[in-house]
């Protein structure tokens, strides 16, 4: 499965509470308050631990982390 | 003068937002104790007005008890009105420590500790007890004060949905490395009455090597066989690592709080807890009538199980009515209208029908779950559950909403 797929998937699981919400590569998540500020840290947890990476805590910003498309561009800056 | 028009005119618009979307919160005048029978004036300037009161945390009828009301003025004439004094300064009375024993006794922990409130509590322990190599997983439904608190706390915060415990497993599994883990929970969750999983939620704790934290406000003195609370009625008596309680609810209802749990955690907040440390000692007429409360619940199970029945008739006649409920069993038995505004108008229907209950709607619960929220009460004699229930039937028949469903209140009213 592509990095953005698994991303959504995970979005869609963790944070909607309700099935029927349709959510895409470029919903807003934070500006769109389906992801609250205290709920982005689990997000950036999974990405750590499923990509082996590490993301500073300055660059885990609401504005990067607003849609999967920019959570992907992100992510992509810290695989080596 | 720094207070200029510019300024004036700021919080003008703000508090005028707060109008124009119909959430603005007025108080309330009651003229009398509180009760099942009390004096309203409502709007401010009407005529008194007598009404059954159902909206009370008054769950055992203690507040207003001939017998808490005496020990509180033997209290008043054996150690004084005020302390003047922090607990750790001058503060602390043979009373305050006799109550924090039996508080232990009571809920079956190993130590305990008061605060001004149970917002307190909250507020100062996780900061007393964590570090930021620490995690925290709440339910996503906890009280307000246990946000403020996690948010005064340098450990990381996550969340689980609300009450699944696949998604808290989950979220042990994704913090296994860090050093400590506190899963956290309300008992009884305030809005809509119904239960944590604690049995559940103990065996992961165990599986994870997890704290676990129950801020047991809508539970201690009534949920359980012998009212101990949520961990009583789900067979974790004794399990639970720390417990924050109020008594300001049904514990007599005047205030304070506490938290109680492992002699250890109980030390750290005695060391560190910031509204401990810097806030006054709850009022040793406040600590007697505590004191008199656990007396009473601990030699008989009278009011619990009165309450218990109360609640079953409530229920129960609210459902042969017609109105859609929460599901649940405890004394909060919120009746859902779904739409803001009727939640609003029916309130206000019931109040000129002698039933004071207020109606809640977004933000304090979810948008489209607006709903009346009722409290049962040990203090309830069936004959004002029979008003009540009359009135209901009489404001619901008015709206046309005794017999619908969810969807059909929905399509009638909009979210
Ligand atoms: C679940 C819960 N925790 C804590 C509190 C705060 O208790 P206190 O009134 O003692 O500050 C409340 C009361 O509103 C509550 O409902």
């Amino acid at each position: 499965m592509e990095m953005k797929d698994v991303i959504l998937e995970y979005v869609i699981e963790e944070y909607l509470e309700d099935e029927d919400e349709v959510l895409t590569f470029d919903s807003p998540l934070i500006s769109g308050g389906i992801v609250d500020s205290f709920s982005m840290v689990s997000l950036k947890r999974f990405l750590e631990n499923k990509y082996k990476i590490s993301i500073p805590d300055d660059k885990a910003t609401p504005e990067a982390f607003d849609t999967v498309d920019k959570i992907v561009t992100l992510v992509n800056e810290y695989i080596k | 003068m720094a207070y200029s028009d510019k300024v004036r005119n700021t919080y003008e618009g703000t508090l005028q937002g707060i109008k124009d979307k119909g959430v603005f919160k007025q108080e309330r005048y009651i003229h009398s104790s509180q009760a099942a029978d009390i004096e309203v004036e409502y709007p401010t300037g009407a005529p008194i007005q007598k009404v059954i009161n159902i909206c009370a945390n008054n769950y055992l009828g203690l507040s207003s008890h001939p017998d808490v009301v005496q020990a509180a003025h033997e209290g008043l004439d054996a150690r004084g009105y005020g302390m003047s004094s922090v607990r750790f300064i001058c503060g602390t009375q043979d009373i305050h420590r006799e109550l924090e024993n039996r508080v232990t006794e009571f809920l079956g922990t190993e130590d305990t500790i008061l605060f001004p409130s149970c917002m307190d509590a909250n507020a100062g322990v996780f900061e007393a007890i964590l570090t930021d190599e620490d995690v925290m997983i709440s339910d996503r439904l906890v009280h307000a004060s246990i946000i403020d608190g996690m948010r005064l706390c340098a450990a990381m915060h996550d969340t689980f949905k609300h009450s699944n415990m696949k998604h808290l497993e989950k979220k042990l599994q994704l913090h296994a490395d860090k050093r400590l883990k506190v899963v956290i929970t309300d008992g009884v969750f305030s809005m809509d009455g119904d239960t944590a999983k604690l049995d559940e939620m103990v065996a992961l704790c165990d599986k994870y090597d997890a704290m676990l934290f129950v801020d047991e406000s809508h539970s201690s003195g009534f949920i359980g066989k012998t009212g101990r609370g949520t961990h009583e009625k789900c067979g974790v008596f004794g399990k639970i690592d720390i417990i924050t309680t109020t008594f300001g609810k049904a514990l007599g209802g005047a205030s304070g709080g506490c938290v109680s749990g492992r002699k250890e955690l109980v030390e750290m907040c005695r060391q560190k807890a910031r509204p401990y440390l810097f806030s006054n000692t709850i009022a040793p007429v406040v600590v007697a009538g505590v004191n008199k409360v656990l007396d009473i619940l601990t030699k008989s199970t009278e009011r619990r199980d009165k309450l218990e029945k109360n609640t079953e008739f409530w229920r129960k006649g609210l459902l042969e009515l017609g109105f859609v409920l929460q599901p649940g069993d405890t004394p909060i038995v919120p009746v859902m209208l779904f739409n803001a505004k009727l939640s609003q108008d029916f309130s206000k229907d019931l109040y000129d029908e002698g039933i004071y209950a207020i109606g809640f709607f977004f933000p304090v619960v979810p948008n489209g779950a607006a709903r009346i929220r009722t409290q049962i009460s040990a203090g309830h004699d069936i004959h004002h559950l029979e008003k009540a229930l009359a009135a209901f039937k009489k404001v619901g028949d008015k709206y046309g909403i005794l017999g619908l469903t969810k969807q059909e209140i929905i399509e009638k009213y909009g979210l």
